[in-house]
């Protein structure tokens, strides 16, 4: 995907948005505007208000001050179901699955949502919706374990299954909060492989957050660095990546993990957790 | 299972059948049990949502004494049982908007309460209601022909069944279908369902009104067999039964609800014959052995005998 075949009008536009939680200042004036089309990827220190800004754009938190606005409307503090319905959709960092279910049971709750979910006797696993979830599970690779309980799969499968229900929803714009975290690092770039098809074929604009500086250089359009419930720097991964201010924040957590010590440089991952 | 569960029901209602005919006097305990176990399938719609209800004799109470008020002007089976039911679902879908804000044991205590309520106001109206006393319900017909003797014992005991097998088909659907299975999720992941766009209050809200109607159908039958209603219908402890009936029974499948409310009804008729005093701990054991041996319940022993004759 060339930059020159974009549409570069926006998508979503927040305005000085502020939230603090007690004395800490989760978002301390952000302005920030995503392009349709494109992958913006969110990297910054553990409590930098990263998740707070996906939250606030869902209609999870409401922010105190500012404005969100999408696709030309103000969205800012409505509920996270009008916001679903605009077309946002959002996946967790926490996999949010319905664990006494199978995964195609939730791939089909998830399209039931979207055809409407007020039907008394027509059986979820209708043909129609068993066939668009095997679909749907097969883009993203697991229509072989559509039968397993959601709470028995390793944390790739879950994430997967995560991100697909939100796409289930056909939104315009997806909010990822830490696509890969928890995955294993063998299966890490599969996953993001994946899923950036899937979402490139659908048209989809993503925002994530994301830790692992690799994924964030090979997928993401822009960048923003996050810190202290501001935005640092925001600008194409290779300039962003390189900017000495960014290195100092987001290298500087990676020193204090062990596991980082050994040659720590823009393209390694940073905060292991959150 | 799911397609061996409608050969059980039918073999159950033939068993049902057929004792009420060799042992008459069990028919009046077998149609109360139907009964029951007709509120009991309400309470399990909200034990798929994990919640449960300590207040839902109170539909059962609305839809009895809506029975005991109506019948002197139209005591017609076929027009009070319907009655019975819109009256509890209408009190269910406002009581409902209010109560499915809360979850849990706020959910609980708040139906708790209300039952409560519904409980004194029965008791002390008692220029309307006589109060304890109760009111007894005049003779009735069904389809304008007057029911009496015998033959009443067996219209009722019909009409249980009927209505048992109606709702439990409607409950069967119900469970597998995007609503139903919603319940679950609530259960499981409520944020989720918020975050796919689905009203979890909404989902909650069609099932606890759907709940209340058969809680009312079930209050309807028990006023109609019985012939006498009085405010203990709405008593705390009623609806305390209704819960053991489900635990009993079993919530994996809609036929737990019967399972559990025959064995309830079988085990009271014979441990207060057999002990007289101590009738209450028979119960108790029962239900000791059923959360220690078959947290499945009655119907969860049933089901797993099934699979392992399918295995073998």
């Amino acid at each position: 995907m060339s930059a020159a075949q974009r549409d570069d009008s926006v998508l979503l536009e927040a305005r000085g948005l502020r939230l603090a939680f007690g004395g800490v200042k989760a978002a301390d004036g952000i302005d920030l505007s995503v392009r349709r089309g494109e992958f913006l990827a969110i990297i910054g220190p553990n409590g930098a208000g990263k998740t707070t800004f996906i939250n606030m754009t869902t209609g999870y938190l409401r922010p105190q001050g500012g404005s969100i606005h999408y696709d030309g409307e103000e969205i800012t503090g409505l509920a996270p179901r009008a916001i679903v319905k605009r077309g946002i959709g959002r996946s967790f960092q926490l996999p949010q699955l319905f664990t006494e279910h199978t995964v195609l049971q939730n791939a089909a709750l998830a399209i039931a949502a979207r055809r409407g979910v007020w039907h008394p006797f027509a059986p979820l696993l209708s043909m129609s919706v068993i066939d668009e979830a095997r679909e749907l599970l097969n883009r993203f690779g697991l229509d072989g374990i559509r039968d397993s309980r959601a709470d028995s799969l390793n944390e790739g499968a879950r994430k997967l299954a995560d991100i697909a229900m939100a796409t289930a929803l056909r939104p315009r714009l997806l909010l990822m909060d830490e696509p890969t975290s928890g995955v294993a690092a063998s299966e890490k770039m599969a996953v993001v492989e994946t899923l950036a098809r899937v979402l490139r074929e659908a048209e989809v604009t993503a925002v994530f957050v994301e830790h692992d500086m690799d994924v964030v250089e090979r997928f993401s359009d822009r960048v923003a660095v996050w810190s202290q419930g501001r935005i640092l720097a925001l600008g194409p991964p290779g300039e962003v990546l390189r900017d000495p201010d960014v290195l100092r924040e987001v290298i500087g957590v990676a020193a204090v993990d062990p596991s980082a010590a050994s040659g720590a440089g823009p393209s390694r991952e940073g905060a292991p957790d959150a | 299972m799911r397609r061996a569960e409608p050969w059980l029901a039918l073999a159950g209602a033939l068993a049902l059948v057929a004792v009420a005919w060799a042992a008459p006097w069990l028919r009046f305990i077998l149609t109360l049990a139907l009964a029951k176990g007709i509120a009991v399938l309400g309470i399990l719609l909200l034990l798929r949502a994990g919640q449960v209800s300590f207040g839902h004799a109170m539909y059962a109470a609305v839809g009895a004494y809506v029975v005991a008020f109506a019948a002197p002007s139209m005591g017609d089976v076929l027009v009070l049982l319907p009655m019975a039911m819109l009256t509890a679902g209408a009190i269910g879908l406002v009581i409902g908007l209010f109560i499915t804000r809360y979850r849990e044991i706020f959910f609980s205590m708040l139906n708790l309460a209300l039952s409560m309520v519904l409980y004194s106001l029965l008791e002390k109206f008692y220029a309307i209601t006589k109060g304890s006393d109760g009111i007894r319900v005049a003779p009735l017909s069904i389809a304008g022909m007057p029911m009496d003797g015998p033959m009443a014992g067996w219209v009722m005991f019909g009409t249980a069944l009927t209505v048992a097998a109606c709702f439990w088909w409607v409950a069967r659907q119900y469970l597998i279908s995007p609503m139903g299975e919603a319940l679950a999720a609530i259960k499981t992941r409520e944020t989720r369902l918020e975050f796919l766009g689905v009203s979890a209050r909404g989902v909650l809200l069609v099932a606890y009104v759907l709940s209340a109607i058969m809680a009312g159908a079930a209050g309807a039958i028990i006023a109609m067999t019985s012939r006498h209603v009085t405010p203990l219908l709405a008593y705390w402890t009623s609806s305390g039964e209704l819960v053991f009936i489900a635990i009993l029974g079993g919530a994996g499948g809609v036929l737990g609800p019967f399972l559990g409310a025959v064995t309830y009804e079988l085990i009271r008729v014979y441990a207060a014959a057999a002990f007289a005093d101590i009738w209450q701990m028979a119960l108790g054991l029962a239900l000791l052995a059923v959360i220690l041996f078959a947290p499945g319940g009655v119907w969860g022993v049933i089901a797993g005998l099934l699979r392992r004759a399918r295995a073998t």
